[in-house]
């Protein structure tokens, strides 16, 4: 049996008794509770090798939950994860870079030693781990810095020294815990570019952020969290997707019979109509408008972007759950009453 | 599998001992311990001095003519024979046959300066000696006043029988009272060394969740090597400032050019007595620091940390006293607890090796400490995984158990 890796993730799980070698990740029914509280609440995801994916939520919609019960940091409460090949994520703790979004190293050591740490946690000897981390600070640009201590660089300098420190061990899989948060504009287009040369180089990159614009120019596949749940996981386009093309519309002619093949729910602004392609397609629309002759101006059929796909449906997510946790309530509700 | 987490461990450990070694502060750790040892030492020599001045009593003899200097001879000739303190004598009056001396007035008075003070005042004969003084002077010097006044009225010299000397080596109710001397001072070492380096490790794992440092931690290696990395790098710091403190001390004695207190040999001989104590002192140490790193890993910040310090230092208390307690009770359940219960064993354990030259149980017991080591530090990582980590099911004893804990310190 085949894991269908970007199917529909919110039925039961479907596995393969031997899981497919071309995922770095796979993870079925994940929940994690946190006094009562469900902040993961049966995550799917599939990453395959070598792929850049970005997991998008609102804030506090379980990402960093998520990565942290992948990463083997916290165990689930239920729910199946494999990493790498290894249901213990501990185990192949050495073949992974892990950046979380609340940056920390020591402030007393040196930006090198710092690196050299985080290189001997993942397996490589100090005195490589030194070398590595001296090339790296120089082909970054900050050789001169090597000897300063952690606490006499500035936010964003400790940042990308914890960010070589991922790398250092040339990982595998590298999970990215919002990386862009705290950069500057060109500090954020670097990373950008060292994402995709990682991922050029055969690297799994995993990275959650609530910016979506960074994944639409970025991720090959994504997974929308919200409320715990994940309502999309897949390629880019199948999330666009999801939303009908946008049509602009501007016409010489104010009224006519065309009038008729415009959508009822169509928004008139000026000489403009704005409305969802419907279902028929282009094509009776564009026949309707030239033999009702309303003179048409401009026409432009526009794709929705991520980001109109991520508000619909992270927002049909969290109406969703907003409407479960009312109910929820109201059977609690109704049950200590009957109780009474 | 296992080589991994050793080698995440030495990772841990190194990082920790190289920050601690090399940080400025590390030189007020070495010298904290031997400002007592110098104030103690400034103290002691000042008092003896004080004591000196305050306590060399003196009594006062007036009796009718050669009787007072016939007393000052006789203790002249009974001091060395006798054992305990006898004051120095002083004739302060001859009297003539019906001649009155108020010795009360005497002893009320300031006397001249320079002049040593009387403690007591000896008047009357030989034959009936009054002593006057306090009632604690009194108690105390009756009995010699009296063998002196006997001897002072004895007719011509006395001649004493010459005891000729057998010295045996030790009799075995002393050797039992030594033993157990050299036991005791090796516990009293033993705790107040780990006293002074197992709080230590209380805070050990703060800086990593103030440096939010604690997620690359967890998610590079397995918390267990974090917890026995951090421990053993704090067992390294122990030794290094023992090592210091050790030779400072040696130095100090022999730049005095004295011994160390003597002890009886322990039944082990001393060698083999200071192995185990070396042993036994890393095993209390890693015991106690695990228990320690366990509570402390539940603390977020520096104050709940110093919350915790005194009711971990009760804990310690404890555990001295319960070793100390059994050591006075050989052959009960008492003792047999405290050799088996895991953090009073090392304590037990060495005042066992002062105390009986068996080797065998020294090493099953230090199989048996290790072991607790083990289970300690795996509980104390599952704790703080799940409770600091927030993992595992939400719901369980434990993580109860781990809530109530951080609530309770957060609350105090």
């Amino acid at each position: 049996m085949k894991i269908e890796p970007f199917a529909s993730f919110t039925g039961t799980p479907v596995l393969d008794n031997a899981p497919s070698a071309d995922l770095a990740i796979e993870a079925r029914g994940l929940v994690k509770r946190f006094d009562g509280f469900t902040a993961v609440d049966g995550v799917d995801i599939s990453v395959p090798r070598g792929a850049i994916y970005g997991i998008l939520g609102p804030n506090g919609a379980g990402k960093t939950t998520t990565l942290r019960m992948l990463l083997g940091i916290i165990d689930p409460d239920s729910g199946y994860r494999r990493v790498l090949g290894h249901e213990r994520p501990t185990e192949v703790a050495r073949r992974i870079g892990y950046l979380p979004e609340e940056r920390g190293l020591y402030p007393a050591m040196k930006a090198v030693e710092a690196i050299a740490f985080l290189a001997a946690l993942r397996g490589v000897p100090l005195k490589e781990g030194r070398r590595r981390g001296q090339e790296l600070l120089e082909q970054h640009g900050l050789g001169y810095a090597a000897d300063r201590q952690i606490r006499q660089l500035s936010k964003g300098m400790a940042q990308q020294v914890q960010l070589l420190g991922t790398l250092v061990h040339n990982p595998d899989l590298v999970v990215f815990d919002e990386p862009f948060s705290g950069l500057d504009a060109l500090n954020q287009g670097k990373l950008e570019r060292m994402i995709r040369s990682l991922a050029e180089r055969g690297t799994t990159v995993i990275f959650s952020t609530h910016v979506i614009a960074h994944a639409e120019r970025l991720c090959d596949q994504i997974a929308i969290i919200a409320g715990g749940k994940v309502p999309f996981a897949g390629p880019v386009d199948a999330a666009r997707d999801r939303l009908r093309p946008q049509v602009r519309l501007e016409t010489r002619a104010q009224d006519g019979p065309w009038r008729a093949a415009i959508p009822a729910d169509a928004r008139h602004e000026g000489r403009f109509w704005f409305f969802t392609l419907p279902e028929s397609g282009v094509e009776p629309l564009l026949r309707a408008l030239i033999e009702g002759d309303a003179g048409i101006l401009s026409l432009s059929i526009e794709r929705p972007g991520l980001h109109d796909a991520f508000v619909s449906i992270a927002g049909e997510a969290a109406a969703r759950a907003l409407e479960e946790s009312a109910q929820e309530e109201a059977e609690k509700a109704n049950q200590k009453k009957g109780r009474r | 599998m296992l080589r991994n987490h050793f080698a995440a461990a030495w990772v841990i450990m190194r990082r920790d001992f190289s920050a601690v070694i090399f940080s400025k502060t590390f030189i007020f750790f070495l010298i904290g311990p031997l400002f007592p040892v110098f104030i103690g030492a400034m103290a002691a020599a000042v008092g003896s001095q004080v004591s000196r001045d305050i306590d060399n009593p003196v009594i006062g003899i007036a009796m009718p003519a050669h009787q007072g200097d016939a007393m000052v001879a006789a203790r002249g000739s009974l001091a060395p024979k006798m054992s305990g303190f006898v004051p120095e004598y002083t004739v302060l009056a001859r009297l003539e046959p019906g001649e009155a001396f108020d010795a009360r007035t005497v002893l009320a008075s300031k006397g001249v300066k320079g002049a040593p003070q009387l403690a007591a005042v000896v008047t009357g004969t030989l034959d009936k000696p009054v002593l006057t003084g306090s009632s604690e002077r009194v108690d105390q010097w009756r009995g010699q006043i009296a063998l002196i006044a006997a001897e002072a009225g004895a007719p011509g010299p006395r001649t004493f029988p010459e005891v000729k000397e057998d010295k045996i080596a030790t009799t075995a109710a002393k050797q039992h009272v030594d033993l157990a001397v050299t036991a005791q001072a090796g516990q009293v070492l033993l705790f107040l060394l780990t006293m002074l380096l197992a709080g230590m490790v209380l805070s050990n794992l703060v800086e990593e969740k103030a440096n939010k440092i604690i997620e690359v931690l967890a998610a590079s290696i397995p918390m267990d090597a974090l917890f026995l990395g951090k421990l053993f790098a704090m067992l390294a710091v122990s030794l290094v400032g023992i090592a210091v403190w050790g030779s400072v001390y040696g130095m100090l004695m022999l730049a005095g050019m004295k011994s160390i207190p003597l002890l009886a040999t322990p039944a082990v001989g001393w060698p083999l007595f200071c192995v185990l104590g070396f042993l036994y002192f890393a095993m209390a140490y890693l015991l106690l620091g695990s228990l320690f790193l366990s509570i402390g890993g539940m603390a977020t910040t520096v104050r709940e940390v110093q919350t915790l310090s005194m009711p971990v230092t009760m804990m310690q208390l404890m555990v001295f006293f319960f070793a100390s307690y059994a050591l006075a009770r050989p052959g009960t359940w008492i003792e047999v607890a405290s050799l088996v219960f895991p953090v009073s064993s090392p304590f037990a354990m060495l005042a066992q090796a002062a105390q009986s030259p068996v080797l065998w149980p020294h090493v099953i017991a230090l199989v048996w400490q290790a072991v607790w080591v083990g289970v300690i530090i795996r509980v104390g990582a599952q704790l703080f995984r799940r409770t600091v980590m927030k993992s595992g099911p939400a719901r369980g004893r434990k993580s109860r158990v781990g809530g109530w804990l951080r609530r309770s310190t957060k609350a105090a």
